[in-house]
């Protein structure tokens, strides 16, 4: 009975499949919530001309920035990237192609493209650079871009808890774009934290069933803090 | 004299309304909620995905997981509510957020606002600031009157590429609080000192002046 039995106990088992000239959707906001040991995995792996699509690009040596040392990314479709000395240096030369897509309208995107829906109008970004070559559409007094949704060949994620079945539960802000990446990938791949009993998340607590996802691991975190700020009291 | 970075703070804090959902931007946004008034509160949005945003963390409280919107460590307030980026940005562009307060490089009298690319300089993206300016019910932009070298942030049509169209209502700048309707900015209020002369010479938009404008009062 291994019908749901999503873990895997290897980082190569868990991005098996993967090949050159991929689009690999990516979860997390700037380091938080980010896939750590999947994202080491793909570097292992030196798979190239990927189309990358996440928030944020990682920083210098850790996160998505990693995949930039041996020029693995293609393309980047991101809302912002400014994080990242080598990304600079690659976006100038031309190796590296940027998609900039408004923070929100890339979260509707792989929402949509999990949701089956293959397109969508938003008032964000009309009369911007963004909207330029898009349909555009007035509905009731007021203007819209239409948005094409995106899905991945894979997605990765982080996830805080998991049971075999693939359900997620997220820790805090580290949720941000996991679950929409999660819905959006043929194969989704959840790193978490702790895999758990099936039974043991409250089924009405589950930020994501488990039918969006392929694979499961354990995963260890670094979880390095981009911005770290204290207060004192 | 100009206002400070915190005294242009504490006048955009003089918008908040009790109940109001904010969202406040990087930079001098982000010290409006150094200056809540007394006897009323706001639920500050972090677009990330938390609607309750509370201050940095003290050591001990500090958590890789608990980020707010420009990366940096916080805390969540007791009745805060996390959730996923797309339903964060549902909040936004669905209009529920009640007041969002950003910094830009121009703005117009049409209400256009450009406030995430130059032209020539490396663009590192817009982050939420599009949805945040599309999606707002009102929309106040804080930034300096004219750049250092005098030339005037406030113009007929912005110059750089936009980030919304027809969206601002009120600007707070270190010399002027404006209001942008019907194609022409309205002189509200002046820094305490500061002439009407001086904000007509650095206001290159078209400028509405009625009647005797009141300076700022600061509490």
């Amino acid at each position: 009975m291994a019908g749901f039995n999503k873990v895997v106990h290897s980082y190569e088992d868990a991005m098996a499949g993967l090949q050159d000239g991929m689009t690999v959707i990516a979860g997390g906001f700037g380091l938080c919530g980010i896939p750590e040991g999947l994202i080491a995995q793909i570097k292992k792996m030196g798979t190239t001309d990927l189309t990358v699509v996440s928030n944020n690009c990682g920083v210098d040596g850790f996160g998505l920035g990693v995949l930039l040392e041996d020029r693995q990314i293609k393309k980047m479709v991101a809302s912002y990237v400014g994080e990242n000395a080598l990304f600079e240096k690659q976006l100038l030369s031309g190796e590296l192609e940027v998609e900039l897509t408004p923070q929100g309208t890339l979260a509707e995107k792989m929402r949509a493209g999990g949701a089956g829906i293959p397109a969508f109008f938003t008032a964000t970004g009309y009369g911007t650079p963004v909207a330029e070559g898009k349909e555009t559409r007035e509905i009731n007094g007021r203007n819209y871009v239409l948005e094409e949704a995106i899905t991945g060949d894979f997605a990765i994620v982080r996830a805080w808890k998991a049971d075999r079945y693939g359900n997620l539960v997220f820790r805090h802000t580290s949720m941000n774009f996991n679950p929409m990446a999660a819905t959006a990938g043929k194969i989704t791949v959840a790193e978490v934290e702790e895999i758990v009993e099936p039974g043991e998340l409250e089924p009405s607590q589950i930020h994501t069933p488990g039918i969006y996802v392929q694979r499961v691991i354990k995963g260890n975190f670094e979880k390095r803090i981009e911005r770290r700020m204290v207060r004192k009291d | 004299m100009a206002l400070s970075r915190e005294q242009v703070a504490m006048r955009v804090a003089q918008e908040l309304k009790d109940g109001y959902y904010v969202n406040l931007g990087i930079g001098i946004p982000t010290l409006v909620a150094n200056y809540v008034p007394a006897g009323i509160e706001v639920m500050l949005q972090s677009e990330n995905g938390l609607l309750g945003m509370g201050p940095y963390p003290t050591e001990a409280e500090l958590d890789a997981d608990m980020i707010n919107a420009g990366k940096e460590t916080v805390t969540a307030i007791k009745g805060a509510a996390i959730f996923s980026s797309a339903e964060s940005f549902a909040m936004i562009r669905g209009g529920h957020v009640d007041l969002t307060v950003l910094g830009a490089f121009e703005v117009d009298q049409n209400g256009n606002i450009a406030s995430w690319m130059i032209p020539g300089k490396l663009v590192k993206g817009m982050g939420g600031a599009m949805d945040l300016v599309a999606g707002a019910l009102n929309i106040v932009v804080t930034m300096t009157h004219a750049d250092k070298y005098g030339n005037s942030k406030l113009l007929n049509d912005c110059t750089l590429p936009l980030t919304g169209v027809g969206c601002v209502k009120k600007i707070v700048t270190d010399l002027a609080v404006l209001e942008v309707r019907d194609g022409a900015f309205h002189l509200l209020e002046r820094a305490p000192g500061i002439s009407v002369e001086e904000i007509q010479q650095k206001t290159a938009g078209k400028l509405i002046v009625n009647g005797d404008i009141p300076e700022m009062v600061f509490n």
